[in-house]
């Protein structure tokens, strides 16, 4: 078999290409145990760091005696806000125009705070060390209730009111209250209020979605190794975004940020716990320049819940008019954002509450308000985007919920709710009335397709019979089914609104080919379990037709990859998966001025074909790349460089909107709580797909990590701030017997304005999940009465909502 | 504390090494042997990323003492690699059915998959999911990690077939 | 994540581990599986300058049946109760409960004796040791004794057994032929601890209840051994009333307390539901 004997399909099969199930090269290292995790880095000399941590929510720090720990054999040293104070590194920056302390500086603001750092020769030594600190507290009040906080005289953040007490300017705006933050408003106010009161029917609900936390397989960590000989800074961490960091670290240590090399390795899932930087990468950092030795932090799982930022924690009041046909006339929503002790969320910096504002959802709504306020609080700090992009969860949980409050009210049901107000195909782009521009959509067909293949009617008919029998004593168990049809939006994002820290938000892709037509690429980005070296090796593949098998494709080095903003939000495809189409295309361009010259013809006499350019009109006559490749470095072209790469950093245009239909049916066991996922459909769209294997294994992961927010996972506080749910015996990590097999499903609606039609999955089953679990839940109890009941739905939680409806008899 | 001198099998190899008896097996693998596979996800024994087969039997080795170890046979996700250098059965399924995404639950998955298959040459798919619960996963919601060992297990089966 | 430094014994027979807890007080403890003693080392809530590791003791091994008593060694593991041959015979509840425990990795390690030794209200071992009406047998520096698992349990983490003593071995009576029984446990997931369980069992003579044997599980600071619950089916056939009676007289003997699997009326209401399962269970298997 020879070139010339294959066909097309075969050419295009060996590709590996776009649409192709190629499977992983990431596997072959990862299931003998030979990845390469931040805590498998072992350096000569490399010391330990391990934290002293504060008990208290709030207290004053009154003295710190490091004397007793400094015996332990071992030690070298014990850093406090103290030391790190002339090198002003006792408070750093956050991702949301606040700052935070790195150690604690006068007092304490959540439990689990960083107090002091010890450093030593071995994790064993630090650790006997970290207990013998002695730390004397001052307890102060505690303050919890986001909305006692509004109004409480306890000022938590004393570093932002002046000397009269009152609140100082944030990053966003004015503030009216020590403890508040931002308010941050979208939409028009005047105009809802209007509609609101003329509606024929409105419904009005709280829909809170708890906190919660992204709890990665592996925690947070960081090797730092300052080499006093070059000057140079290396820093391997947990980093979702290592060229942001590698910025960050630069202008907070004021080394220059071409000495400072910043590199993710393998990482063990990150889900947004990794985008921000944590008190554990600077102490590293500054103990590494102190002692002259690398020093390696990496947290335990109580500390990675109780202090790393947690996500969501949104008290989102909602109202929605209708007529009474079901038309939505507009929608209100006043958010109050628990954020903790400091604002660490990860927006772009003009979205302080992220782009919560896509709470209008997949419905044409005409008509809307969002006012969202911060509010500091005696927690953690944060919130970031847990397998979603910024505040997107909360947005959808949102308008799902209150889709199915207004079909109560309308004692409608809530598909055919949904249908009468989807946005219609030939509306997009579609301008939402809370500013954005969605690009590209066709939910009537998705939401038919889902409800067939479930065989909604049957299910509905059903559950009536299933009710019946309930009232008539012959079960205890109610059906619920759960809708949900979300729109999300991801790419983060356009420069000229979307930055982190000032650093705008395009990504980037670097491709070279080696003249025996094999090919190494560089991204902005950075994988944590989705695939990258797999999935936009395909990308290229399809582009410039070599084989996906014949290109490397490297990321997380800041030394060697190009700039980009990191992976979180759902970004990489969208942003740098068109960088790397673009890069790729830039090639084919030479590529092809290449062929013409070799095939003694005018560039626009060859065409594309597959792997090849072909003389038009003369097929036999053809150059494959590989065969272009070796000419690049072999001919001498007129006009043309030698080599063959080139380099894209691209800025999208807009975001992208994928969405999808999701149904679950489950039963619910009124007298224990228990809850028992029967079925779980899920239908997503997300544009053009690369690797189907690959978005079959994001939805199945996403879905789960829904499961476990709906269903109990949470991060609680009892009311003097103690963490209640600091380690997995609480925190509810679904295991395989909890949890269901998905039926996944897709329909591809390309996203006009990306050079691949993607847009992005990896988080739209976190996103749609979670609004689908909670859905069924209060489905179940529709007919008994529920409107509204706030996750988790664990056990507990739901016995309690059966019995204040009277269900135990 | 004192140290005491560790002697052990380790994936084929006796090996050994001084370590004071609190020292946890997990850490006296991935520091003092430079066994690195299995990792590290918690430290109230939950998650199960540390596990490796120890005297036939699945053991979280970060609630094990290297004390308690002493002597013992244990078995990583290492060892389960053929001579040649090719991946074993198992480890060939988790690749071919999308049983991993980030890999740090992998190792531990992949050992007691072992174990597992041992025990129990035919699992339904239940008892998979059942055998499995020590393990947790966030990247793949379980359904494909299921898919990977019924398919080592058809596999295993089918070549102690055709060896008899 | 890190425990605190001891030094580590391990003998080889009962009277060197006695002699050596003798020798150092309530500065020594035993080790037997260790996955409940080692998570609290690590998270420094359990510290002691001598650990005494049991493995190696062969006198602690072992499942036996003679006569019409099983007897199990303190040492045997989860997993070998589930395998055991004997034990389904004889004995099946004891599988039934042991596939609730934890999780597989945990049933390879985790021992009968420390299960039913620690005193840990979590545990599902004790209270199923009551409902069997097993003895442990316990040796010290005075010799040996045997305590009834009933008598055993005095509050959390407190129990009959001296520091110095050691529990050997686990003494149950086999139950009669045609004894029902069932295990029934509620809880969030795999691996935690029962947010209400229930050891069943009991025999049914011509359509009436002629024994009865009900515990209940981390529904107080110790398990709780409802005698008033059996009472309440003695003599009677077990229809709705006497079920409800003994389910009754179980709740009202339970204290739980709230926590993250919820608050105090819930836990009740599950127990009375759990319960209420286990005797249907227990019963469709009595012949």
């Amino acid at each position: 078999m020879n070139e010339q004997t294959l066909t097309p399909e075969q050419r295009a099969a060996n590709l590996k290409g776009m649409g192709s199930s190629r499977k992983r090269v990431e596997d072959v290292r990862f299931t003998q145990g030979k990845g390469n995790y931040v805590d498998d880095i072992k350096l000569d000399g490399m010391l330990f760091g391990d934290f002293v941590r504060s008990p208290y929510a709030h207290a004053r720090v009154v003295s710190i005696n490091t004397e007793e720990a400094m015996k332990v054999p071992g030690v070298v040293a014990v850093l406090t806000a103290e030391d790190l104070a002339p090198l002003g590194l006792h408070w750093m920056p956050t991702l949301a125009g606040d700052k935070q302390m790195v150690l604690a500086d006068g007092k304490v603001l959540f439990q689990g705070q960083e107090v002091a750092f010890v450093v030593a020769e071995d994790r064993y030594a630090a650790a006997d060390a970290a207990e013998l600190v002695e730390v004397d507290y001052e307890e102060l009040p505690v303050v919890v209730d986001p909305f006692e906080a509004l109004k409480s005289d306890v000022v938590l953040r004393e570093d932002t009111v002046d000397e009269n007490g009152n609140a100082t300017e944030g990053a966003h705006g004015p503030r009216n209250h020590p403890n508040h933050i931002f308010t941050w408003e979208q939409g028009e106010k005047e105009a809802t209020e209007a509609v609101l009161s003329e509606a024929d029917v409105v419904a009005e609900e709280m829909v809170y979605y708890h906190r919660t936390h992204p709890c990665p397989l592996e925690t947070c960590g960081s090797v730092a190794s300052m080499d006093k000989v070059t000057g140079k800074l290396t820093l391997w961490g947990t980093f979702q975004a290592p060229h942001a960091i590698r910025t960050v670290v630069s202008l907070i240590s004021g080394i220059a940020e071409h000495n400072i090399r910043v590199i993710s390795p393998d990482i063990g899932g990150g889900f947004g716990n990794k985008v921000g930087a944590y008190a554990g990468y600077v102490c590293s950092v500054v103990a590494s320049i102190v002692t002259g030795k690398p020093v390696k932090w990496v947290e335990d799982r109580m500390e990675n819940l109780m202090s790393t930022a947690f996500a969501r924690d949104y008290w989102m009041q909602g109202k929605i008019a209708a007529t009474k046909d079901g038309k939505i006339t507009g929608l209100w929503c006043h958010t109050t954002a628990d954020h903790g002790g400091f604002d660490a969320c990860a927006d772009p910096t003009k979205f302080p509450a992220g782009f919560m504002n896509i709470c209008t959802g997949s419905y044409d709504i005409p008509t809307a308000y969002l006012a969202v306020e911060g509010v500091y609080t005696n927690k953690a700090p944060g919130g970031v985007a847990y397998r979603c992009s910024f505040r997107v969860t909360e947005a959808a949980y949102f308008i799902e919920r209150m889709i199915e409050v207004l079909a109560i009210k309308l004692n409608m049901d809530a598909a055919e709710l949904r249908r009468i107000n989807f946005i219609k195909k030939d509306q997009f782009p579609y301008q939402s009335a809370l500013g954005w521009e969605y690009d590209s959509g066709d939910y009537h067909t998705a939401w038919d397709k889902a409800l067939e293949s479930v065989g909604y009617d049957k299910l509905r008919a059903e559950q009536a019979q299933q009710i019946e029998d309930f009232k008539a004593g012959k079960t205890r168990k109610l059906m619920g089914i759960g809708l949900t049809h979300f729109t999300e939006i991801v790419g983060a994002g356009p420069v000229k609104n979307c930055d982190i820290l000032g650093l705008g938000m395009f990504d980037s892709c670097e491709i070279r080919i080696h003249p025996t037509g094999s090919a190494i690429a560089r991204l902005g980005t950075i994988s944590q379990g989705q695939g990258h070296a797999t999935t936009f090796a395909q990308i290229i593949a399809s582009e410039i037709g070599l084989p996906a098998d014949d290109i490397t494709l490297e990321e997380g080095d800041t030394d060697t990859a190009p700039y980009g903003l990191g992976t979180y939000g759902s970004r990489s495809t969208p942003v740098a998966g068109a960088a790397t189409a673009m890069a790729a295309r830039k090639i084919r361009a030479k590529a092809q001025m290449i062929a013409a010259y070799l095939l003694e013809v005018h560039d626009d006499d060859v065409e594309w074909d597959i792997d090849r350019f072909a003389v038009k009109g003369a097929p036999e006559r053809f150059k494959t790349m590989k065969e272009i490749a070796f000419a690049a470095y072999n001919q001498a072209i007129p006009g043309l460089e030698p080599g063959l790469e080139a380099v894209s950093y691209y800025d999208p245009p807009n975001m992208t909107y994928p969405f999808g239909a999701y149904i679950c049916v489950l039963d619910i066991d009124v007298d224990t709580g228990a809850a028992d996922i029967r079925s779980f459909y899920a239908l997503d769209d997300c544009g053009t797909r690369i690797n189907p294997m690959i978005i079959e294994g994001q939805v199945h992961g996403g879905l789960t990590e829904a499961l476990a927010i709906a269903m109990g996972q949470e991060i609680a506080y009892d009311e003097m701030g103690n963490v209640k749910t600091g380690t997995l015996m609480d925190f509810f990590i679904p295991t395989a017997w909890e949890t269901p097999n998905y039926i996944t499903d897709h329909t591809t609606t390309p996203s006009p304005h990306h050079p691949i039609g993607a847009k992005g999955v990896g988080e739209s089953p976190n996103v749609g999940g979670v609004p689908c679990f909670s859905n069924a839940v209060h489905d179940a109890f529709r007919p008994f009465g529920l409107t509204q009941t706030h996750m988790p739905h664990d056990h507990w939680r739901i016995w309690k909502t059966a019995n204040d409806l009277g269900l135990h008899g | 504390m004192s140290k005491m001198h560790v002697t052990m099998n380790v994936n084929g190899k006796e090996v050994e090494g001084l370590a004071e008896p609190r020292t946890l097996l997990i850490h006296f693998l991935r520091e003092n042997l430079n066994i690195t596979g299995p990792h590290i996800g918690c430290e109230t024994s939950h998650c199960g990323a540390c596990t490796v087969d120890m005297d036939g039997k699945s053991v979280k080795s970060c609630t094990v003492f290297v004390a308690q170890a002493q002597g013992k046979d244990v078995t990583t996700v290492e060892g389960l690699v053929n001579e040649d250098g090719s991946l074993g059965v198992i480890q060939e399924m988790f690749r071919e059915h999308h049983g991993l995404q980030c890999g740090f639950c992998t190792p531990g998955m992949i050992t007691r998959a072992h174990r597992l298959l041992q025990e129990n040459p035919n699992p339904t798919e239940e008892e998979i999911r059942f055998g499995m619960a020590g393990n947790l996963c966030r990247c793949t919601g379980y359904q494909n990690i299921v898919k990977s060992i019924a398919a080592a297990a058809d596999t295993l089966n089918a070549q102690k077939e055709a060896a008899e | 994540m890190i425990p605190a430094g001891f030094e580590y014994h391990r003998p080889s027979d009962i009277a060197s581990a006695v002699s050596i807890l003798q020798e150092h007080g309530d500065e020594a403890r035993v080790i037997a599986g260790g996955h409940s003693l080692i998570p609290m080392m690590k998270l420094r809530m359990a510290d002691m300058g001598h650990l005494i590791d049991l493995q190696d003791i062969d006198a602690l091994k072992g499942i036996s049946l003679m006569g019409d008593t099983v007897t199990i060694g303190a040492m045997v593991t989860q997993h070998e109760l589930i395998t055991s041959a004997t034990l389904a015979n004889a004995v099946p509840i004891i599988k039934e409960a042991a596939l609730l425990i934890a999780d597989p990795q945990v049933r390879y390690v985790g021992t009968v004796g420390g299960n039913v030794a620690n005193g840990d209200p979590g545990n599902d071992m004790p209270g199923l040791m009551q409902c069997l009406n097993a003895s442990y047998e316990l040796s010290g520096p005075d010799g040996t004794r045997t305590v009834a698992a009933r008598d055993f349990y005095e509050a959390a983490y407190f129990t009959a057994r001296d520091d110095e003593e050691i529990l050997t071995r686990i003494h149950i009576p086999v139950p009669a032929a045609g004894t029902g029984y069932a295990y029934e446990k509620q809880k969030r997931k795999i691996g935690d601890y029962a947010t209400a369980a229930s050891a069943v069992m009991l025999r049914v003579v011509d359509g009436v209840c002629a024994e009865a044997s009900i515990a209940m599980t981390n529904l107080a600071d110790t398990p709780v051994f409802a005698e008033a619950a059996s009472a309440a089916l003695y003599g009677r056939a077990l229809d709705d009333a006497a079920i409800g009676d003994a389910v009754s007289a179980a709740v009202e003997a339970t204290d739980p307390v709230a926590d993250n699997r919820g608050p105090v009326e819930f836990k009740k209401h599950v127990a009375s539901v759990i319960l209420r399962r286990a005797i249907d269970r227990a019963a469709s298997r009595a012949s």
